[in-house]
């Protein structure tokens, strides 16, 4: 009789560990958490695109009114350069080394750009223009997506990363996935990052 | 005798033990920093109380009428504080908490009003920003918005902006210049009519509530029912007691299946990405 019972408890007890081991923390957890992170980096990348799509436009209205900025404009020029053609490794999201240069390289042009809108406001022609309205305010609606679409992925690596790094998560990942791997994260602040707002 | 109730006793208390282990780890998903949210108490929440109640009931008119013929959710906020935030920072996420729009397609868009802080921002879920366009946005707020605004009019500012955000939306041009409201009007007086279900807002509320921590319960009881106890209970040869307890926790987790959208107004679960444009004056 007792042992019965206690056979019943076992299964019991071995039910509630499997259920709550499956559900809680992994097996399908840390996948899923996977396909986030890498829906929140193609969402930076889609966005980081869109932005450089807008510079040549950009320029060349610019040069319309200012070409004697020749040197600001070569620098946006530049660096948007630098950044498209940067090569993009395929494990850029667990190599630091990739990932922190990609970064850079983003950070060279947002600061490219936002010289380049301080030294539009010299130009009164080139700040009633059309033309230069429109791309202006595309320009600030994708740096505002690009800062949404970075913090997106910042909360997706750290929930990842949160699972990956903490016990029952971590022994089912080395067990089940060993090759996930903890993925980095944006390290230059937002503030750093924004254009500088220009004022009508 | 004693010692099977020992056991039982052992068993209750072990099954107490996980449920509550269970708990708390659905309980604790992590409290990450976010702006505080008003209420979404319909399709113009006035939190500042800027708003007279006949624009508040023109608005709500227009945009019911709006999602009635297109499906697409377009909510007007004044907001009290933006709590040091900026008002892009603010808006998508206010976007999201309320879910504007339906999910999977992300039509919804936002009118946000700080006059503390003297800005505006239209905010445009992932699916609008196609027609409702960075550059419209702005239009729409440098034309339409701010003029009123400056003049210190938050009514006229707010109906007007509304009114050409709904024009672009159902496909119209944005005509440039004084703001037409007349047409647009004609456009949107609901040929439909509001269908109103009665309010149940918080009933659904009690039962999303309530669904994550009953269900290891369920899960647990339908072990317990069709599994184990059925087993242990053969074995014994014994009544079958098992069988009449177990019909009555089954059934009550399907209520909170049916989505929100009784009473006044609830979002759909769209989502937002930051399109939009902003202005202050």
């Amino acid at each position: 009789m007792r042992l019965k019972y206690f056979r019943a408890l076992t299964r019991l007890v071995a039910f509630g560990l499997v259920v709550g081991g499956l559900s809680g923390c992994g097996v399908n957890k840390i996948p899923t958490l996977d396909e986030q992170v890498k829906a929140a980096w193609s969402e930076v990348l889609n966005q980081y695109q869109r932005r450089a799509d807008l510079i040549p436009n950009l320029v060349e209205t610019v040069k319309g009114y200012a070409h004697q900025e020749q040197q600001v404009l070569t620098q946006v020029t530049e660096a948007r350069a630098k950044a498209t053609q940067m090569q993009l490794p395929s494990d850029i999201l667990s190599n630091p080394q990739a990932f922190h240069q990609f970064e850079q390289n983003q950070a060279a042009v947002t600061g490219a750009l936002g010289r380049l809108l301080a030294v539009a406001e010299a130009y009164p022609d080139l700040k009633s223009n059309q033309n230069f309205l429109e791309l202006q305010s595309q320009l600030e609606g994708t740096e505002n997506r690009i800062a949404v679409a970075r913090r997106d992925y910042i909360l997706a690596v750290q929930d990842y990363n949160t699972i990956l790094r903490t016990i029952p998560g971590r022994w089912v990942a080395s067990i089940l996935y060993p090759d996930m791997k903890v993925r980095e994260t944006f390290t230059i602040t937002e503030q750093a990052q924004q254009v500088p707002q220009v004022k009508f | 005798m004693r010692t099977r109730c020992a056991w039982a006793d052992r068993g209750t208390r072990a099954g107490w033990a996980l449920l509550i282990l269970l708990l708390l780890i659905l309980a604790s998903p992590a409290l990450a920093s976010e702006p505080n949210f008003p209420p979404l108490t319909g399709r113009v929440v006035d939190d500042a109380g800027v708003l007279d109640t006949w624009t508040q009931s023109e608005l709500t008119d227009m945009l019911s009428a709006h999602e009635g013929a297109t499906g697409e959710q377009v909510v007007v906020v004044t907001l009290d504080s933006l709590q040091g935030y900026t008002i892009e920072d603010y808006g998508y996420q206010l976007g999201r908490h309320w879910g504007i729009g339906q999910k999977g397609k992300n039509n919804g868009a936002l009118l946000i009003v700080a006059p503390k802080e003297h800005k505006v921002r239209i905010e445009v879920g992932y699916g609008l920003e196609g027609t409702l366009t960075d550059v419209i946005s702005r239009t729409i707020i440098e034309n339409y918005i701010l003029p009123s605004f400056k003049r210190g009019d938050f009514n006229a500012g707010v109906l007007a902006g509304a009114t050409s955000m709904l024009q672009v939306l159902g496909g119209n041009s944005l005509e440039i210049g004084e703001p037409a409201t007349s047409p647009v009007q004609g456009h949107f007086t609901p040929a439909v009519p509001v269908k109103v279900k009665p309010p149940s807002l918080p009933q659904l509320a009690l039962i999303f509530l309530l669904l994550p921590i009953f269900n290891p319960i369920f899960l647990f009881g339908t072990l317990l029912i069709f599994f184990i106890l059925p087993r242990s209970a053969n074995r014994q040869g014994g009544s079958h007691a098992w069988d009449s307890g177990g019909g009555s926790s089954g059934g009550s987790s399907s209520g909170g299946g049916s989505s929100g959208g009784g009473g006044g107004f609830s979002g759909g679960g769209g989502s937002f990405g930051g399109g939009g444009a902003s202005g202050s004056w």
